[in-house]
C-alpha cells in the first residue's frame, strides 16, 4: 500500500493518492482559502497534495446556500469530508479524510483566523496574500501531521516574528527575516502561553470589562428573553513571570464562567478569585454569563409604529428611542437595523438626529442615531412606498439595536482587588488610567416586531497592588 | 485560476524587493517559455551565495506553492539549500521539500543526512525539528531511518523531542503500515511518559495506529486521567475522546439499574436522581437481593477530572467533556453539561451548527437536562437559517405540557418570520408538538387552519401537508377543515400541498359527500396542468370516489384515467392501467376487484412525527460521524457497557522500589518542580542523567517565580475540594515513597472513615449516610494504593454535606474522645467500613501502629527529593490552654471557656474550631443557649454552635464553633444569649491558632522557604534558658505557641515547622536553629508579615519564658 502511495504521488494522482492511503490519515489534511467570489487564493498541504478540484463540492453548496451564513459547516464528499468556516469574507475550507470531532477543526480555523487576525491586523484576503510567508510559516508550524502543534499566539510570536512597518523595511534593506533566530522555549515551558524573559520598563495591566445584554423584546415591551454575556479583555505588560490574583466583590454573580488555560480552576472553585499567570499582551481572560434574574433593565426602550395601508401602495413608519434609567450614563453609539419586508419599493423619513440609510436591494433600513440626550429623544418617521400591487406585508419587522454605554458594568460586576506575586519589582505608579474599549458592538437582539439589541459596555480597572 | 491576476496586482503594489518581477508572472502565466525564465532566475538566485538573494528566492517559490502552482522543476536548486545557515531559508526549503519531497523521491534523499546530523544535535528544539521534517518527507526509502530515529527521539530526554517522536508515529505509519508492530511498542513505551507534553500527541499517535489495542491504556489510565487537565487543549480532546472508549470497555454502565428502579415504584419515590442513593440505600437495608451498581473508582476518578474542562475556552473540549458525560455518567450527574453546552451557543455560528445538532441527540434522550435553558434556544432574527432549523428542532423535542404553551406562543412569532424555509420549518415543528403532546393537539390544529388562509403560498402549502397528518389521527371530528381545505384547491398551486389535500378529500370522502366529486370535477377539467404528484393523487382521489360514490363520479374517473393513460409519464400511466384492472369491475379482473375497496379504503396508521436526530446517540457524540448522521471513515464504534465488569486491578501501578532511585543526578532533577501540573518535574524513565541546562533554568525560573501563592492556594484547594486532592496530590508525590505514605494516609483514612460512620449513626439523612459512605469507601481504596489522605481532608468531605444538627454533634463527641481512644475507634471504623461498602478487592493492611511522627520522621529519611504537596496534618500537639469567655461573676453563675480544639472545623475549612466549655454554675437549668447576632468586622464568618436546649445545674457542656477570623487577630465579637440574658463576649485568637499544619518534606520546605524570602522572612535571635534546651521541649514549646506541624530536618540543630493559615492558606515556614552554647536563632518565612512578626514574639516567649 505504502509503494503505491508513493509511486501515484510520482505521477502526480494526489488525490486519489490520498484516498488510497486514507485509512491512517487523520485530523486535517488540507486547507484552502476561498474568497467571497470563490477564487482559491491559498492553499497548504500537511500531506500529500489533495486537488482543489475537491473545493467543487465546497462551491455546489455555497450556490445551493444562496447566503453565505447558510453553508453547512461540514459537507460530506465521496472521498472527503470538507470543513469550513467563514470569517472576515473569506471561507477557511479544510480537507478530512477520517472521523475527526468536527469542533475540534472548526476551533482550530477560527483559531488560524485569529492568528492570523493578531499578526495583520486584519484577516483579510489582501493581508493574507501580502504576508503569504508568513502566512505559511504560521500553519507549517502551527500544524504537524494535521495535529495542532503550537497555537498560543506567545509561543508563535517567538517564533515568527509579526510584521511591522519597520521591520519590513529593514528587512527589506538588510535581507534579514521575520523568523526568530532564537529558538522558542515557549514551547517546553509548563506555562506556554507565556514567553520568557519578559520585560516592561512600565509594568502595567489592563483589564477591560466589556458586557453585552442579548435580549428579545416582544411587542408590548416585555422582554422575552434577556441575559447579560461579559469578558473580561487584559492587556498585561509586567515582566518576569509575575502571578496575579483578581478577585470580585460579587463573584456568585458569574453564572457560567469559560477560562483561558492559565486559570487555576480550583482556586476558583474554591475562593472565587481568578489566579493566574498571565500571558504577555493582548488577550481573553475570562467568558462569562449572568442570567437574566440580575438583570436591572435594559437600559433603552422603543416607541414604534409602523403600519400599512391596505390597498394603498404606502405604509407609516415612526420610531422613536428613548433611554431607561441607567445609573447617569449616556446611552451612545446607537444604531438601529431594520430588514423591511420585501414588499417595500423606498423609504421618506425624516431622522430629528443622525442619518438614516434605506438600501432598495437588500431592504435593510439602517440609522445611525449616535448618542441619545434624554432631553431630545431621536424620532424617525415618515412614509414607506411599497412596490403598487404587492399585497400589504403582513409581517411587521423586527428592529435591532445596538449601543454602547461606557463605564458601566450593566450585571453589577465589581472587581475588589488585584494582587501580584512571584516579582517584586514596583508596577508602574502611571497604571491607574482608564483605556477606552475597542467599540464593536456585536450583539443585536430582536424579536417579534420590536427589538432592541443592547450593548452595555466596559468598566475599565486599574488596580494593581504589588504584595 | 481566476485568482491570480487580481492577485498579481495586488502583490506587484506592494512594493519590496524582487516583488515587482514575481507581480508580473501570472498576466504570463500561458506562456511557458516566461515561465521557464523565471524559474531560471530563481536558480540562479538560489545558487548564489548571498543569504538575501536565496530568501528572496524561496519566497517567492514558496508565494507559488501557496496559489497552488507547481514549483517542482526547481527542487534540485532548492534542496541543495537546505544546510543554509540562515534560519528562514532553511524553513523555506523544509516547507518545500516536505511538499515536493515525495515527487521527487531520490533528490530528496540528499536532504537526509542533514536531517540526521540534526537529530543529534545538542540543542532538543534542534533534535526535534530535525525529526519533524525528516518524518514528513514521505519518501518510503527512508522508511527504516525514520523508523531508527523515532525510538531514539522516544527515549530521548527532552520533553519536547518525546512529544515530536509521537507525532512522527502516525506519519511513518502512513508511509509503512507494516511497521505497525515496531511503532506500537514505541507507543507503549511514550504512553508510559510522565509529562503533560507527550500524553496528548501519544494518544493521538495511539488513535492513529491502533486504536484497538486498548490494553496498553490499562497502566496508564489513572496517570491520564490525573494529567488530563494540563495537558494542551487539543491533546485534552483527543484523550477524553479516547478515555470514553475505554471505559465503555472498562466500567459497568451506571444506569444500569434504571429500569429495574423505575418498576419499583418504593424506590422509585426517593427521587430518580439519587441512583447511587438508591444503590447503596439498598445494599444497606437487604444487603443485596440483586447485586447493586457500585461505581468503580476509576470511572468516579475520569468524570471528576473531566469536569473541569467544562470550563475550557476551547469549545472541542466542552464538546469532548460533554460527550463523555453524556455516554458515561449517572443519569442524574449528565445535566451538569447543559450550562456549558448553552455557552457555547454564544460562539461563532459553525460552532453553533454542531452544538446544536448534539444538543438535538441529547434533549431526545435527556429531556430534563436542557429545560432550564429553554430560553437559551429561542431564535433571533439575526440567526442563519440552518441554525434556526436546528434551535427549532431542540425546542421542539423540549416541549412538554407544561411548557407547551410558552413555546408554542414563540412559534407563532417564528410564522410570521420572513425567512420561508424557516417558517416552513416552525409549521412542521407545530405538527409534531401537536402529535406528541395530545393536550394540546386541537389548539395547534385551530392555528394551523388559520395559517390556511395566509397570503404566503408557502405558509400555506406546508399547513395543508402538517394538517394532513394531523387530520389522519382523528377524521371524524374535523370535516369542517376538510371543506375548507377542499376549496384551497382553487388558489393552492404548490403540488405537495395540492396533493395532500387531493389525498385527504380521497381519504375521507364519506365525511365530505357533497364536496368530494365537485373537487374531482375541477381537477379533471385542470389534469394535464398538473404536477406528477398531483396528478397521481388525482388518479387516487378518482379510484376512492368510484369505490364509495360511483354513481356521481364514475364518468369523471372514466375521463381521468383516460387522460393518464395518454400522459408522459410512465408512472401515471401505469398507476392508470393499474386502478382501471382493480376498480372497474371486468370479466378478467377477478378476485381482486372484490377486494378493490379493502385495498383503497384501508384504515392507515397515521404517521408518526419524530425528530430526525432520534437514536442519533448511537453514534459518539461530538463525533463526525454523529454530525453527517453516517459512519464515517475510521470512526470507531462506541461499545456497548460489558454485562460483567473487567478486572479493575488492571489498572494497578506497580510502585517501583524507593530505594532504585539514589544518584544525584536524578533527584537534582526531580527538584524542577510542576508548575500547574504536578507531572511536569517527573521525569520519565527514558530521563538520563545529563539534564539540559537550558530547560533546567527554564523551568526553575518558571516554578520560583510561581511565588508562593501558587503553591500554597493550590495546597488549601485541595483541602477544599476534598476528593481532588488525593489525586492531584498523587502526582506530586515520588512513587517511590509510596510505601511509606501508604501507611500514614491509611490511618487517616480510616478516622475520616470512621467519622463518616459515627455522624451517619447519628443522622438520618440517607443522603448524608450514602455520601459519607461513598467517601469513606473512596479513600479506603485511594489509601490502598498509595494515595496522600488527611485527616482534613476527610472531614472537609464529611462536612461538605453536613449541616443536620446530630451531625454536628457527633463531631462534637468525637473530638472530645481523647487522643488515646483513637486506637480502638479505628478498629471499629474499619470494621464499620466493611459493613458499609463491599470489602474492596484487596485486603487493606492495617497499619496504624506507625505514629504521626514516625512516619514524619521517617519521609525526611528517604533519599528522594519529594514534590509532595503539603498536606494537612492533624494537629501533633493538643491545645490544652484555655481562655475564659465569660466569667463566672460576669456571667451571673454561667462561666464559659474555650480553647482552641485545633481541630479542623468540620463545616468549612478555613474557621478556627473552637472548642466552648460552658458550665452551669447556678442553680436553675439555663435554657435555650446560643449564640445571638455575630457582628463580625468585615470579612470574618462565625458558624454558631447548634444551641443547647437545657443546661442542667451543675452541668457542663462542650460545644464547638467554628470562626474564621480573615488571618487576623481581631476578636470576633458575638452575644451568648440564655432564654433570660444576654452576654456581650468576644474571643481573640492569638495568632499561632490561626494556622493549621501542613505536612511537607525538608526539600519542599526549603523550596518553600526560598521563594519567601526578603520581606516574608523575618530573624530574630534569642538566648534559650537552661530548661528549655531539650529537644522534646523545644518541639513542645514551639507548637503549644502555634499550631504547627514539624517538618523533618537532617540537622540535629535545626528544627522546622510548617503550618498553613486557616483562611487564606498561606504557608508559614518556622525554622529554630540552635547555635553554640544558649544562643539561636529564630527565622519565619510568611507571605503574611504580620502574621510572622506576632509569631515571632509568641514562640520567643513560650521558648524563653
Amino acid at each position: 500500500m505504502r509503494r503505491r502511495c508513493g509511486d501515484r504521488a510520482g505521477t502526480g494522482l494526489s488525490g486519489q493518492t490520498a484516498q488510497a492511503c486514507s485509512r491512517d490519515e487523520k485530523m486535517i489534511h488540507s486547507l484552502f482559502l476561498i474568497n467571497c467570489s470563490g477564487d482559491i487564493f491559498l492553499e497548504k498541504h500537511w500531506k500529500s497534495v489533495v486537488s482543489q478540484s475537491v473545493c467543487d463540492y465546497f462551491f455546489e453548496a455555497q450556490e445551493k446556500a444562496i447566503d453565505v451564513e447558510n453553508v453547512p459547516p461540514v459537507i460530506s464528499t465521496p472521498h472527503h469530508y470538507l470543513i469550513s468556516i467563514y470569517r472576515d469574507k473569506i471561507f477557511f475550507v479544510s480537507v478530512i479524510q477520517t472521523e475527526v470531532p468536527p469542533l475540534f477543526v472548526i476551533e482550530f480555523l477560527h483559531r488560524v483566523a485569529d492568528t492570523f487576525q493578531d499578526y495583520f491586523g486584519e484577516c483579510s484576503e489582501t493581508a493574507i496574500k501580502d504576508n503569504v510567508v508568513i502566512v505559511y510559516e504560521l500553519l507549517e508550524e502551527m500544524l504537524d501531521n494535521g495535529f495542532p502543534l503550537a497555537t498560543e499566539s506567545n509561543i508563535l510570536k517567538e517564533l515568527i516574528k509579526p510584521p511591522t512597518i519597520l521591520r519590513s523595511v529593514v528587512n527589506s534593506i538588510t535581507g534579514s527575516s521575520n523568523v526568530g533566530d532564537t529558538l522558542p522555549t515557549g514551547q517546553l515551558s509548563n506555562i506556554p502561553w507565556r514567553r520568557a524573559g519578559v520585560k516592561y520598563t512600565n509594568n502595567e495591566a489592563y483589564f477591560d470589562v466589556v458586557e453585552e445584554i442579548d435580549a428579545i423584546i416582544d411587542k408590548s415591551g416585555s422582554t422575552v428573553f434577556a441575559e447579560i454575556q461579559g469578558v473580561i479583555d487584559s492587556c498585561i505588560k509586567l515582566s518576569g513571570m509575575p502571578d496575579l490574583s483578581l478577585s470580585f466583590m460579587n463573584p456568585r454573580l458569574l453564572d457560567d464562567v469559560s477560562f483561558h488555560p492559565c486559570i487555576r480552576f480550583k482556586r476558583w472553585e474554591s475562593e472565587r478569585v481568578l489566579s493566574f499567570i498571565p500571558p504577555d499582551g493582548n488577550f481573553r481572560l475570562i467568558s462569562y454569563r449572568v442570567s437574566s434574574q440580575n438583570l436591572v433593565a435594559i437600559p433603552v426602550y422603543v416607541k414604534h409604529m409602523i403600519s400599512f395601508k391596505e390597498n394603498t401602495s404606502s405604509g407609516r413608519f415612526d420610531v422613536t428611542i428613548g433611554p431607561k434609567q441607567n445609573m447617569g450614563k449616556t446611552v451612545e453609539g446607537v444604531v438601529m437595523t431594520v430588514h423591511m419586508p420585501k414588499a417595500v419599493l423606498n423609504m421618506n423619513l425624516t431622522a430629528t438626529q443622525g442619518s438614516y440609510t434605506f438600501d432598495p436591494v437588500t431592504k435593510v433600513l439602517t440609522w445611525d442615531v449616535g448618542k441619545i440626550t434624554p432631553q431630545k429623544l431621536p424620532n424617525l418617521k415618515g412614509i414607506v412606498n411599497l412596490q403598487s400591487g404587492a399585497p400589504k406585508p403582513e409581517e411587521n419587522p423586527s428592529l435591532n439595536i445596538q449601543f454602547k454605554i461606557q463605564q458601566l458594568a450593566i450585571s453589577g460586576l465589581k472587581v475588589n482587588r488585584l494582587d501580584m506575586y512571584g516579582e517584586k519589582y514596583k508596577p508602574f505608579k502611571g497604571n491607574c488610567k482608564k483605556r477606552v474599549l475597542r467599540k464593536d458592538p456585536k450583539y443585536q437582539i430582536f424579536h417579534d416586531t420590536q427589538t432592541q439589541g443592547a450593548n452595555s459596555r466596559r468598566t475599565c480597572l486599574l488596580l494593581l497592588r504589588s504584595v | 485560476m481566476a485568482a491570480s491576476p487580481a492577485y498579481g496586482e495586488e502583490k506587484g503594489g506592494s512594493s519590496s524587493l524582487g516583488e515587482p518581477e514575481y507581480g508580473h508572472d501570472p498576466a504570463s502565466g500561458g506562456i511557458f517559455s516566461s515561465d521557464y525564465k523565471r524559474h531560471d532566475d530563481l536558480k540562479e538566485m538560489l545558487d548564489s551565495n548571498k543569504d538575501s538573494l536565496k530568501l528572496e528566492a524561496m519566497k517567492r517559490i514558496v508565494a507559488m506553492i501557496a496559489r497552488g502552482k507547481n514549483a517542482s522543476d526547481l527542487f534540485p536548486a532548492v534542496v541543495k539549500n537546505v544546510a543554509c545557515k540562515n534560519i528562514e531559508v532553511k524553513k523555506l526549503v523544509y516547507v518545500y521539500l516536505v511538499r515536493y519531497a515525495e515527487e521527487q523521491q531520490d533528490l530528496a534523499l540528499l536532504s537526509i543526512s542533514t536531517f540526521q546530523r540534526g537529530l543529534k544535535d545538542p540543542n532538543q528544539l534542534i533534535r526535534a525539528s530535525a525529526l519533524r521534517v525528516l518524518s514528513s518527507i514521505r519518501v518510503p526509502i527512508i522508511v527504516p531511518i525514520m523508523m531508527l530515529a523515532i525510538k531514539e527521539a522516544a527515549s530521548d530526554m527532552s520533553p519536547y523531542v518525546r512529544k515530536t517522536a509521537a507525532h512522527a508515529i502516525p506519519k511513518l505509519y502512513s508511509l509503512d503500515s507494516d511497521q505497525k508492530d515496531q511503532l506500537i511498542e514505541v507507543i507503549e513505551k511514550l504512553l508510559a511518559d510522565k509529562t503533560t507534553l507527550v500524553a496528548g500527541s501519544v494518544v493521538m499517535a495511539f488513535e492513529e495506529v491502533c486504536p484497538e489495542r486498548i490494553d496498553l491504556i490499562h497502566k496508564n489510565y489513572r496517570k491520564l486521567c490525573n494529567l488530563l487537565i494540563d495537558v494542551e487543549e487539543w491533546g485534552q480532546v483527543v484523550i477524553i475522546n479516547m478515555l470514553t472508549r475505554y471505559a465503555r470497555t472498562q466500567f459497568l454502565s451506571p444506569n444500569q439499574n434504571e429500569s429495574l428502579l423505575e418498576e419499583n415504584t418504593e424506590k422509585a419515590f426517593y427521587g430518580s436522581e439519587e441512583e447511587d442513593t438508591k444503590d447503596a440505600k439498598a445494599e444497606a437495608a437487604s444487603m443485596a437481593k440483586r447485586k447493586p451498581y457500585v461505581m468503580d473508582p476509576d470511572h468516579r476518578l475520569l468524570l471528576r477530572n473531566t469536569k473541569p474542562l467544562l470550563q475550557s475556552r476551547n469549545a472541542a473540549v466542552v464538546m469532548a467533556v460533554a460527550q463523555l458525560y453524556f455516554h458515561l455518567a449517572p443519569k442524574a450527574e449528565v445535566g451538569v453539561i447543559a450550562k456549558a453546552l448553552v455557552r457555547l451557543l454564544r460562539s461563532h455560528s459553525e460552532v453553533q451548527y454542531v452544538v446544536l445538532q448534539n444538543v438535538a441527540t441529547m434533549s431526545i434522550k435527556r429531556r430534563g437536562m436542557f429545560e432550564p435553558y429553554l430560553k437559551s434556544f429561542y431564535i433571533r432574527s439575526t440567526d442563519p437559517t440552518q441554525i434556526k432549523i436546528l434551535k427549532l428542532e431542540v425546542l421542539t423535542n423540549l416541549a412538554n405540557e407544561t411548557n407547551i404553551s410558552t413555546i408554542l406562543r414563540e412559534f407563532q412569532t417564528y410564522i410570521r418570520s420572513m425567512d420561508k424555509d424557516f417558517v416552513a420549518a416552525t409549521i412542521q415543528a407545530i405538527g409534531r408538538c401537536a402529535t406528541n403532546i395530545g393536550k394540546v393537539r386541537d389548539t395547534c390544529l385551530n392555528g394551523l387552519v388559520q395559517l390556511l388562509s395566509n397570503r404566503d403560498e408557502l405558509v400555506v402549502a406546508e399547513s395543508v401537508v402538517v394538517i394532513k397528518k394531523l387530520l389522519q389521527m382523528q377524521p371524524a371530528q374535523h370535516s369542517e377543515i376538510i371543506k375548507h381545505m377542499a376549496k384551497l384547491t382553487d388558489n393552492i398551486q404548490v403540488p405537495m400541498a395540492r396533493a395532500s389535500i387531493l389525498w385527504l378529500i380521497g381519504e375521507y370522502c364519506e365525511h365530505v359527500p357533497k364536496i368530494a366529486p365537485d373537487v374531482l370535477r375541477k381537477m379533471a377539467k385542470s389534469f394535464t396542468n398538473e404536477e406528477d404528484i398531483v396528478k397521481l393523487q388525482v388518479i387516487n382521489l378518482a379510484a376512492k370516489l368510484y369505490l364509495t360514490n360511483s354513481k356521481q363520479s364514475k364518468l369523471l374517473t372514466q375521463y381521468v384515467l383516460n387522460l393518464a393513460k395518454y400522459d408522459q409519464n410512465y408512472d401515471i400511466r401505469d398507476r392508470a392501467r393499474f386502478i382501471r384492472q382493480l376498480i372497474v369491475p371486468t370479466e378478467k379482473s377477478g378476485a381482486l376487484n372484490k377486494y378493490a375497496k379493502k385495498l383503497f379504503l384501508a384504515q392507515k396508521p397515521a404517521p408518526i412525527l419524530e425528530s430526525s436526530f432520534k437514536d442519533r446517540d448511537h453514534f459518539q457524540l461530538g463525533s463526525l460521524s454523529h454530525l453527517l448522521n453516517a459512519k464515517a471513515v475510521g470512526y470507531q464504534e462506541l461499545p456497548d457497557w460489558p454485562d460483567e465488569a473487567p478486572d479493575p486491578s488492571v489498572r494497578n501501578v506497580e510502585v517501583p522500589e524507593w530505594t532504585k532511585c539514589t544518584s544525584r543526578e536524578k533527584r537534582k532533577e526531580k527538584v524542577e518542580k510542576p508548575f500547574y501540573s504536578d507531572s511536569e518535574g517527573e521525569s520519565g524513565p527514558t530521563e538520563s542523567a545529563d539534564s539540559e541546562p537550558e530547560s533546567g533554568s527554564e523551568e526553575n525560573g518558571s516554578s520560583s517565580s510561581s511565588g508562593s501563592s501558587s503553591s500554597g492556594t493550590e495546597e488549601e484547594d485541595e483541602e477544599e475540594e476534598e476528593e481532588d486532592s488525593g489525586e492531584q496530590s498523587e502526582d506530586k508525590e515520588e512513587e517511590e515513597e509510596e510505601e511509606e505514605e501508604e501507611k500514614r494516609p491509611k490511618r487517616k483514612d480510616k478516622e475520616g472513615s470512621h467519622k463518616a460512620v459515627l455522624r451517619t449513626a447519628g443522622s438520618p439523612s440517607e443522603e448524608e449516610e450514602e455520601e459519607g459512605a461513598k467517601k469513606s469507601k473512596k479513600k479506603a481504596l485511594q489509601g490502598r494504593k498509595g494515595r496522600a489522605e488527611t485527616s482534613s481532608e476527610a472531614s472537609t468531605s464529611e462536612s461538605s454535606s453536613s449541616g443536620s444538627d446530630s451531625g454536628s454533634e457527633a463531631e462534637a463527641k468525637q473530638r472530645k474522645a481523647p487522643p488515646s481512644s483513637k486506637a480502638s475507634s479505628k478498629e471499629i471504623s474499619l470494621l464499620d467500613l466493611d459493613d458499609f461498602t463491599p470489602p474492596p478487592p484487596q485486603p487493606i493492611p492495617s497499619s496504624s501502629i506507625i505514629s504521626t511522627s514516625l512516619v514524619t520522621d521517617l519521609e525526611g529519611l528517604t533519599l528522594t527529593d519529594t514534590s509532595l504537596t503539603p498536606t494537612l496534618l492533624s494537629p501533633a500537639f493538643s491545645a490544652v490552654k484555655t481562655y475564659e469567655l465569660l466569667h463566672r461573676m460576669a456571667g451571673e453563675g454561667l462561666a464559659v471557656e474555650y480553647c482552641f480544639s485545633r481541630r479542623p472545623f468540620p463545616s468549612d475549612p478555613h474557621m478556627v474550631a473552637v472548642q466552648i466549655q460552658i458550665s452551669n454554675n447556678t442553680d436553675t437549668e439555663v435554657k435555650n443557649l446560643r449564640v445571638n447576632e455575630p457582628k463580625p468586622l468585615s470579612g470574618m464568618r462565625i458558624q454558631e454552635f447548634p444551641e443547647i436546649e437545657h443546661l442542667a445545674p451543675g452541668d457542663t457542656a462542650t460545644v464547638v464553633m467554628g470562626i474564621d477570623f480573615c488571618d487576623s487577630t481581631q476578636a470576633a465579637n458575638f452575644q451568648l444569649c440564655t432564654h433570660t440574658r444576654q452576654f456581650y463576649v468576644s474571643i481573640q485568637p492569638p495568632v499561632g491558632e490561626l494556622m493549621a499544619p501542613v505536612f511537607m518534606s525538608e526539600n519542599e520546605f526549603k523550596k518553600e522557604q526560598g521563594k519567601l524570602m526578603g520581606m516574608s522572612e523575618i530573624t530574630e535571635k534569642l538566648t534559650l534558658p537552661e530548661k528549655c534546651r531539650s529537644d522534646h521541649t523545644i518541639v513542645q514549646q514551639v507548637t503549644s505557641a502555634a499550631n504547627v506541624g514539624r517538618v523533618p530536618c537532617g540537622a540535629s540543630n535545626e528544627y522546622r515547622f510548617a503550618a498553613k493559615t486557616v483562611t487564606s492558606g498561606s504557608l508559614v515556614l518556622i525554622t529554630l536553629e540552635r547555635r553554640e552554647g544558649s544562643s539561636a536563632q529564630l527565622t519565619i518565612n510568611s507571605e503574611k508579615m504580620v502574621i510572622g512578626t506576632m509569631l515571632v514574639k509568641d514562640i520567643i516567649q513560650a521558648l524563653t519564658q
